[in-house]
């Protein structure tokens, strides 16, 4: 079992939840995952890693409640226990040398992209972090960001904090700050993923996203997670889960991610909470 | 005495049949299928051993049971020596006698196969493992003393539980590291439940973690800690990390919704519980018409499931003829009479879905048998302007898997071979590095259960001559 240090809800349905498992934070490199179970008839999810404390022996990550599983995991108080707790798996993002590069963080992602950011910052780069949101009330860890980052960039649906639109206005707020990356890292929702590879694509800006495909062991067994990369089958636990964003057949992608669409659902529509029905 | 030797001397040729589950029964639920022998049907089965004085049968046991030995021990209704002496060299007996392929084993090598009567053996190994456990209580084997040297298993399938079993005996100091949250790798998220039951891979495991050995479970050797780092701590290795990323077929379509791996379909039932979905929260589909593509064990373990799992039609597409299938007769006759429809000699060339992604057809062409190919087997050739199209909602690619990739990839200084898989010797299962051995499917990508046992069985008894050198 492995002890629940946190877990608060951080901004309306995304939370932080902070795992005691020395072996993994030992070894956890930036965009790595975790495979969990929440309780003993759960099912095995990734979570992307989002921090870690190595001499602590702690994980970081940051969950969105979107189904069953996250909505059990949501449930757990510090103090409580998860029976699996593996990782770290996949492929570390590949940190190097690149000049500037642009980190894209939303939702959980914020989360994740932020080692990414750190490390890149480490290695030497000019790092620009672009966090968005559809509110400000759902922007989290700028102050964790900002300091890895030598720019900060805020888009928001709305325009409650920074400057308002979508994703799309990437090409315009980099032309202001002045900057062209020479490499874009995402991690995010899949349409966030999808869509930032789509505006960098015509651009020339090479662009890794950290996918997120539907997972049962995440060792490279069960083959669920895979997804076409430039015409060729990958297997994102294994093969990822970055890949380049301008190779990846979306609409699959997408597709395969709705599998389980109805089952997900229905295990909400039992939960004990009236306001489910 | 003399009657006995009387009666044999009549050579008695008549198998005897297991009791099965009703096949109209059986669809509807997932518990084990063949119900075993009584205690009757054992003795009559172990009485029509000729008992020979140089006996081939053990010869075609991949971990060398003395088989009339056991038998004798049956015939004598003495049935704790019996599974003593399998345990002797087979930690686990109720699971090969349940899974191993006895008909191209020891069963193909008993004098009587000539009679078409080889006593069953794999049946009578089961009659004494269940008996033991019936009993309560598994007899503790002799151990050897401490020896001090310390050896690390990765992988709790059938590969690394049997040479746990082995060291363990021998004295050494062993830790399993399991990937998944439960042990028994393949014997647990790939054999279905009606054909071995998950308690009896539990009660094996724990047989196993009673002579000592540590089992350390969500652990992925190489990611969480690698093989370098861990042989720090150790003096030896074993590596059963099993199998890999599934083959698909590389035809379009094969990334639509609907379309599964055997490993993740059989996973979701298996490990994950998903047929008691939504006790469990893993979900599975329940299509009304299903296709699995191969012909061995897995291709019927999933056509199977899906026939349980409330499939209307379930078909099984295989490219060869029925002669050619390479799962056992068995099983074979098992999905025959739970109703899966063999699509034989066809081959599979495409998937066609719908505008979100799903699957609805299948595509097909029709082959007929050749001129023998470098298996053996007749080569099967399409048809020209055979094709036809058949609709499915799902399809589970039952076609095979690579080694995983986990270990190669992350561990410097290993050769691999052609298959991906990590190179050993045969003798030994030594790898290219002098502390490290393999063996599963780790090694030979997929195979059976019992050539995991095997080939545990040969590396703990090199890793101890190490050992012992050391």
């Amino acid at each position: 079992m492995y002890r629940i240090i946190e877990r608060r809800m951080i901004v309306p349905n995304l939370h932080e939840f902070i795992v005691e498992a020395p072996a993994v934070a030992e070894s956890v490199k930036p965009g790595n995952f975790v495979i969990v179970r929440p309780d003993d008839a759960g099912e095995r999810i990734p979570l992307s890693v989002a921090d870690w404390d190595a001499s602590a022996g702690t994980v970081t990550s940051i969950f969105m409640q979107v189904g069953g599983s996250t909505a059990k995991l949501a449930r757990l108080k510090p103090g409580a226990a998860v029976p699996t707790f593996a990782g770290p798996l996949g492929k570390e993002t590949e940190i190097g040398a690149f000049g500037t590069v642009l980190c894209v963080g939303g939702c959980y992602g914020i989360g994740s992209i932020y080692p990414i950011a750190r490390a890149l910052k480490e290695a030497g780069n000019t790092v620009i972090t672009l966090l968005e949101a559809r509110s400000s009330y759902l922007l989290y860890w700028e102050d964790k960001l900002a300091a890895v980052s030598d720019k900060l960039i805020i888009v928001t649906r709305d325009g409650t904090k920074g400057a308002k639109g979508h994703i799309d206005r990437i090409p315009e707020l980099l032309q202001r700050a002045g900057a062209v990356p020479d490499r874009v890292i995402v991690n995010g929702c899949t349409f966030q993923l999808m869509r930032t590879a789509e505006i960098t694509k015509p651009l020339g800006w090479k662009t890794i996203v950290n996918m997120n495909p539907i997972m049962i062991d995440g060792t490279g067994m069960c083959g669920v997670c895979r997804l076409s990369v430039a015409g060729k089958m990958k297997f994102a636990c294994v093969d990822g889960p970055d890949f380049d964003g301008h190779e990846i057949d979306w609409d699959e992608f997408l597709a395969r991610r709705k599998t389980y669409n109805p089952e997900e659902v229905d295990p909400l529509r039992r939960s004990s909470c009236r306001s489910h029905f | 005495m003399s009657e006995e030797k009387k009666e044999k001397k009549r050579l008695d040729l008549k198998r005897r049949s297991m009791p099965k589950q009703d096949e109209h029964e059986r669809v509807k639920n997932f518990d084990e299928v063949a119900l075993g022998y009584p205690v009757e049907t054992a003795i009559e089965e172990a009485r029509r051993c000729l008992q020979c004085k140089k006996p081939l049968c053990n010869q075609g046991c991949p971990v060398g049971i003395d088989i009339p030995g056991f038998i004798k021990f049956i015939v004598e209704g003495n049935f704790s020596a019996a599974v003593k002496r399998i345990k002797e060299t087979n930690a686990l007996p109720a699971i090969c006698g349940r899974v191993c392929p006895q008909e191209e084993q020891c069963e193909k090598m008993c004098v009587l196969h000539n009679k078409k009567a080889p006593i069953c053996i794999g049946r009578l190994e089961r009659f004494v493992a269940d008996w033991e456990a019936a009993q309560g209580k598994a007899e503790a084997p002799a151990m050897a003393a401490k020896t001090g040297k310390k050896v690390a298993v990765v992988g709790a399938g059938p590969a690394g539980i049997t040479v746990a079993n082995d060291l363990a005996l021998l004295g050494h100091e062993v830790t399993i590291y399991e990937a998944l949250h439960e042990c028994g790798g393949v014997l647990l998220y790939g054999i279905p439940e009606f054909r071995l039951p998950k308690a009896i891979v539990r009660r094996e495991v724990d047989y196993v973690r009673s002579l000592g050995v540590k089992i350390v479970t969500d652990f992925v050797v190489g990611k969480t800690r690698t093989v370098d780092k861990l042989l720090e701590e150790f003096d030896a290795m074993f590596v059963g990390s099993g199998a890999g990323l599934p083959w698909f077929m590389e035809i379009p379509g094969e990334n639509l919704n609907g379309v599964f791996s055997a490993n993740e379909y059989l996973t979701r039932v298996n490990l994950m519980r998903g047929f008691r979905f939504p006790e469990f929260d893993t979900p599975v589909k329940r299509p009304s018409r299903v296709a699995v593509v191969g012909g061995g064990n897995v291709a019927m373990d999933s056509a199977r499931t899906a026939v349980r799992l409330g499939a209307d039609e379930v078909h099984l597409v295989y490219r060869r003829s029925k002669a050619e299938l390479p799962a056992r007769a068995e099983e074979v006759e098992n999905a025959e009479e739970e109703g899966v429809i063999f699509d034989l000699l066809t081959l599979p060339i495409g998937l066609i879905g719908d505008e979100h992604g799903w699957l609805r057809e299948l595509e097909c062409l029709r082959m007929e048998l050749g001129e023998p190919d470098a298996s053996g087997r007749r080569k099967p050739i399409p048809v020209k302007g055979s094709n036809f199209r058949v609709p499915f909602e799902a399809l589970v690619m039952a076609i095979g898997n690579g080694p995983n990739p986990l270990i190669p990839m992350t561990t410097p200084g290993l050769t691999l071979n052609k298959k991906g898989g990590i190179q050993t010797e045969e003798a030994t299962g030594q790898t290219s590095r002098p502390d490290i051995w393999a063996g599963g499917d780790i090694v030979r990508g997929a195979a059976t259960v019992i050539s995991a046992m095997g080939d545990g069985r040969v590396a703990a008894a090199a890793i101890h001559r190490y050992l012992l050198g050391k």
